[in-house]
């Protein structure tokens, strides 16, 4: 019997990899999910104790955690409104327009995504101390943070989008009387617009998730994930894997609510033929 | 000037001759540009340049810093960090090459075998991020339990003493706090990163490329040797650097699953830049070398494969 | 005058596009009369859309002027000329229906209510059935007719067709060819069709206008251009022609005598362009007829002897010869399979033909100007 297990192994090597590495992808998420539903024996919830739903009853049971968490989401909306702005023009630019030093800009645009976050918080900490003064640390700096490290990627998510997009589309606008303006409204920023929106929600994800710059340009600001670096020496309780629950759910919610446009299309286009 | 038999015009002398355009300058592009570009100038570039500066000066928090050309900040950094840095590199080359190797079939199955499916396990790929990675690293706390299911499976094999010998553990009977769980936290938080750039490169290879390698004497293994490979280099390369260098500087890893023994140099940089009273300048030094290797890196990447292909 | 009400002859006036240091569009003279059906032939890369993207307002010219009657509209913008493009690849607004696709020009314009005309158009051309559809549900000759209705509906001066049936096949191509010559000569407006296809350019035009490396080798009707081309690359783009080097050896009244590889052969005065010097005999394949040595060849034909087929295909309408000549040229000639004998490959023939077939071409020209390559053939 186990051979036959082992043969099958053999004949389907990648798939049997590819799901073991996606078991280990999706194992802590579940770990939390159901942690979540946990009552630690101790301060820390790492141990199956026994079943209960008082986490998910008493989400703020530490005040401090629910105000880290306010704090992070009004971040990450004020950063995302920003980074989406500034990187969405730059998208543009690259793609719609000629001008110089375009490598230049690629490199530009490429560092922040692959250097390590540590050395970005480090500097941008070193430059806040030498124009603003260190007692300057705080909400603002936390956003021009987020900013600044998300612009890269809303810029390559948007030009994807753009990138797909049939350039004579504007050409015919214009033919078909439509001024700049015009057919900007009426169809590129309509057809650009799922580009922005992925762009958008990345931003708030990478911000809201942020540790590491946050931290070094935080001042005296609590962030959600600071809250958890912070607390995790000498708690852990099942609230923050109930809030890290609800962050999945939303998220994967969010995903299935923008897929179901898709589907409905490919059902009716499939219908039509 | 053409050899048309066009019918002649009719003459109009007042018209004058028909003149060159001249291309007018078109500035919409740099105002577009101009306030991303600038953040990332004043917020990414220039705090490059302080930290340089920063990384010679001395003081404290309280006296303030002054310039004063300190260079033995540097050879401080590497005789008091010496360990921390090794760690890191370790750690992160270690990582780096292991999501390769996991990465690499993950994302070739996907691109190949995925049909209908390619989105939906892109996005299992993906779904990790999905959370706070703070949190999902600390549920590796509960999977690799001291008393846990899989620590007591892999004592029972005696690995957990093999492990040990070579020094990935710190004794045979935990998994945690050791060299492993920091590098396997890393892995499991890295490996998206891997796969993205992986992915999106074998996605354009066309499969019936595979099938002129067939029809040309390749088995499936030099197929991929001689075919896919080459043509995945790419997304191999992009994978790696985007994989290795974030994770020299990570340190959530090392601190939520690792022990003392385990300390990098990203742990040091934030202990320096934020408790210690004397550590600012050393943190720059740190930075700064940092920064620099990520510099020499990129740019030697650049140089190899050209700028259009970065984003 | 808005160049809105712009009527008249559309007149290109030495329009030139330079590219760096590339010349797309040399100095072309052009005047297309209102109400023609107008196609300008080239292979690719010869400058036929970007003239038709400069008229158009989407490409400003480097040098030259566009007028549209009296008006003129060289600087004007795209959304300010009374001009419309059916492009190559649709552009339809994929997130539009067709009827909004349709409407398009005419809400920009400011008209208000849109309903009647666009069901009108869409009646038009057959497509009335799925206004609500998104483009991506039709197929690619629908896509097509709606790109064509989206920009008839707005009765544009002139009507620009950018290679508008390469995406098609055959069958529905030839279809959609007879469909446009038909909405053409109903509507009454300007039609220009830029393409690649001489026998699609011969169908569906009034006037055609060769161009090459941006400039108009000839500009005339069909007929014209095949009969009586006037330049090698005119007479072997448009189908095949058999063009022999020779020189003017004198002329007679309407009659020029050409010597060529010891042959004399002569053509009417008015269809050579050669004065003296270095002339190029030219002859049509299906002019010419084979005779088989020593038969019987009717007088006063000009006659090439001493060939050798090489290679005998039938066609089923023809049979179609290749014929090695003494002097190391291979012609063509298209025998129609009126039930006279094949000639086998091997056989000694000698050609003739009309000699008021023939034409006469410049000397210096390059033989094989225009010829089909391995590189275009393709398309």
């Amino acid at each position: 019997m186990i051979f036959k297990f082992f043969d099958w192994i053999k004949a389907h090597l990648l798939l049997f990899v590819t799901i073991l590495i996606l078991v280990f992808l999706v194992a802590p998420n579940v770990v939390m999910l159901v942690f979540s539903f946990n009552q630690p024996a101790n301060k820390y919830n790492f141990v199956w104790n026994k079943f209960s739903t008082n986490a998910w009853q008493n989400p703020c049971a530490s005040a401090d955690m629910c105000s880290a968490i306010k704090l992070s989401v009004v971040i990450a909306v004020i950063a995302t409104v920003g980074a989406t702005a500034l990187g969405t023009m730059v998208a543009f630019a690259m793609m719609r327009h000629r001008f110089k030093a375009r490598s230049a800009l690629n490199v530009l645009l490429f560092l922040p995504m692959a250097a390590p976050e540590v050395t970005m918080g480090m500097t941008l900490v070193t430059f806040f101390y030498n124009t603003i003064g260190s007692g300057s640390l705080g909400f603002w700096t936390i956003v021009i943070a987020h900013v600044m490290f998300s612009l890269s990627y809303v810029v390559v998510t948007v030009k994807a989008r753009l990138s797909g997009m049939d350039p004579t589309l504007e050409n015919a606008a214009a033919d078909l009387y439509a001024t700049p303006v015009q057919t900007f409204r009426r169809v590129t920023l309509p057809l650009v617009m799922p580009g922005i929106l992925a762009a958008a929600l990345l931003s708030f994800a990478l911000s809201i998730d942020d540790y590491i710059i946050t931290v070094l340009t935080a001042g005296n600001e609590v962030t959600f994930p600071m809250y958890v670096y912070a607390s995790f020496q000498h708690s852990v309780p099942a609230q923050i894997d109930v809030i890290g629950s609800t962050m999945l759910l939303i998220t994967l919610i969010g995903i299935a609510c923008a897929q179901v446009p898709q589907i409905v299309k490919s059902m009716r286009a499939s219908s039509a033929a | 000037m053409t050899a048309a038999t066009a019918e002649a015009e009719p003459a109009t002398p007042l018209t004058p001759p028909a003149a060159e355009h001249k291309p007018k300058r078109n500035v919409l592009p740099y105002l577009l540009l101009a306030p991303g570009v600038l953040w990332l100038i004043v917020f990414f570039l220039v705090p490059i340049i302080t930290a340089v500066s920063a990384s010679v000066q001395t003081g404290s928090i309280d006296e303030g810093f002054t310039l004063t050309w300190r260079w033995a900040n540097y050879s401080d950094m590497f005789s008091l960090y010496n360990s921390e840095i090794v760690h890191s590199v370790i750690y992160s080359v270690t990582c780096t090459v292991l999501c390769l190797l996991l990465g690499y079939p993950l994302a070739y199955f996907i691109a190949f075998r995925g049909g209908r499916w390619k989105n939906l396990l892109m996005a299992l790929v993906i779904a990790p991020a999905f959370t706070s990675f703070l949190i999902r690293t600390i549920a590796w706390e509960t999977i690799l339990a001291d008393h846990g299911p899989v620590t007591r499976v892999l004592m029972d094999l005696r690995l957990t003493n093999v492990m040990a010998h070579m020094g990935l553990l710190t004794n045979d009977h935990q998994l945690l706090n050791s060299p492993f769980s920091v590098i396997f936290g890393m892995v499991y938080n890295f490996l998206p990163f891997t796969v993205l750039p992986l992915y999106t490169s074998l996605e354009k290879i066309d499969p019936r490329l595979h099938e002129a390698g067939a029809d040309l004497y390749c088995s499936a293994y030099r197929t991929w040797r001689y075919v896919t490979w080459p043509l995945s280099l790419p997304g191999v390369i992009a994978g790696t650097l985007l994989t290795f260098i974030p994770a020299v500087g990570d340190y959530v890893n090392a601190y939520m699953l690792g022990s003392p023994n385990t300390m990098v140099i990203g742990q040091v940089i934030e202990n320096q830049a934020l408790r210690t009273e004397l550590g600012y300048p050393i943190a720059s030094a740190m930075g700064v070398v940092l920064t620099a290797g990520t510099l020499i890196i990129v740019l030697g990447y650049v140089k190899k494969a050209g700028t259009e292909d970065l984003l | 005058m808005s160049t809105f009400d712009a009527v008249g002859d559309l007149r290109l006036q030495g329009l030139t596009k330079r590219f760096g240091s590339f010349t797309a569009v040399d100095g072309l003279d052009l005047t297309i009369a209102q109400g023609s059906f107008f196609a300008l032939l080239g292979a690719s890369g010869c400058g036929k859309t970007t003239t038709l993207r400069m008229v158009s307002g989407l490409e400003a010219p480097t040098a030259g002027r566009i007028y549209l009657g009296d008006a003129e509209v060289t600087d004007t913008k795209p959304y300010k000329r009374p001009v419309n493009t059916v492009f190559q690849n649709y552009a339809l607004f994929p997130h539009l229906d067709i009827f909004e696709n349709v409407a398009f020009g005419l809400r920009r314009r400011g008209v208000k209510d849109v309903k009647k005309q666009v069901e009108d158009m869409l009646t038009l051309v057959e497509l009335g059935h799925l206004a609500r559809r998104k483009p991506a549900q039709l197929s690619g000759g629908q896509q097509q007719r709606v790109a064509v209705a989206r920009a008839l509906i707005n009765q544009p001066q002139v009507l620009l067709l950018d290679e508008p049936l390469g995406a098609l096949d055959l069958k529905l191509r030839r279809q959609m060819q007879i469909e446009l010559k038909h909405i053409q000569t109903e509507v009454g407006l300007t039609f220009v069709h830029v393409t690649h296809d001489q026998e699609e350019a011969m169908t569906m035009a009034d006037t055609i206008a060769v161009m090459n490396a941006g400039r108009i080798e000839q500009m005339g009707s069909p007929e014209e251009l095949y009969e009586n081309p006037a330049t090698t690359f005119v007479a072997n783009f448009l189908g095949q022609s058999n063009l022999v080097a020779g020189t003017v050896a004198g002329r007679d009244g309407d009659t020029v005598t050409v010597e060529s590889h010891g042959r004399r052969m002569s053509l009417p005065a008015a269809r050579c362009r050669a004065e003296s010097g270095a002339a190029i005999i030219g002859v049509r394949p299906e002019k010419v007829h084979l005779a088989a040595d020593g038969a019987q060849i009717p007088a006063g034909r000009n006659v090439l002897d001493g060939g050798v087929v090489t290679d005998a295909s039938f066609i089923g309408v023809s049979t179609q010869y290749l014929v090695k000549m003494p002097w190391g040229q291979e012609l063509a000639v298209f025998e129609q399979n009126s039930g006279q004998e094949i000639h086998r490959p091997g056989s000694e023939v000698s050609l003739h033909w009309e000699p008021g077939q023939t034409f006469g071409l410049d000397g210096g020209q390059d033989i094989d100007a225009g010829a089909e390559t391995d590189e275009e053939a393709a398309s």
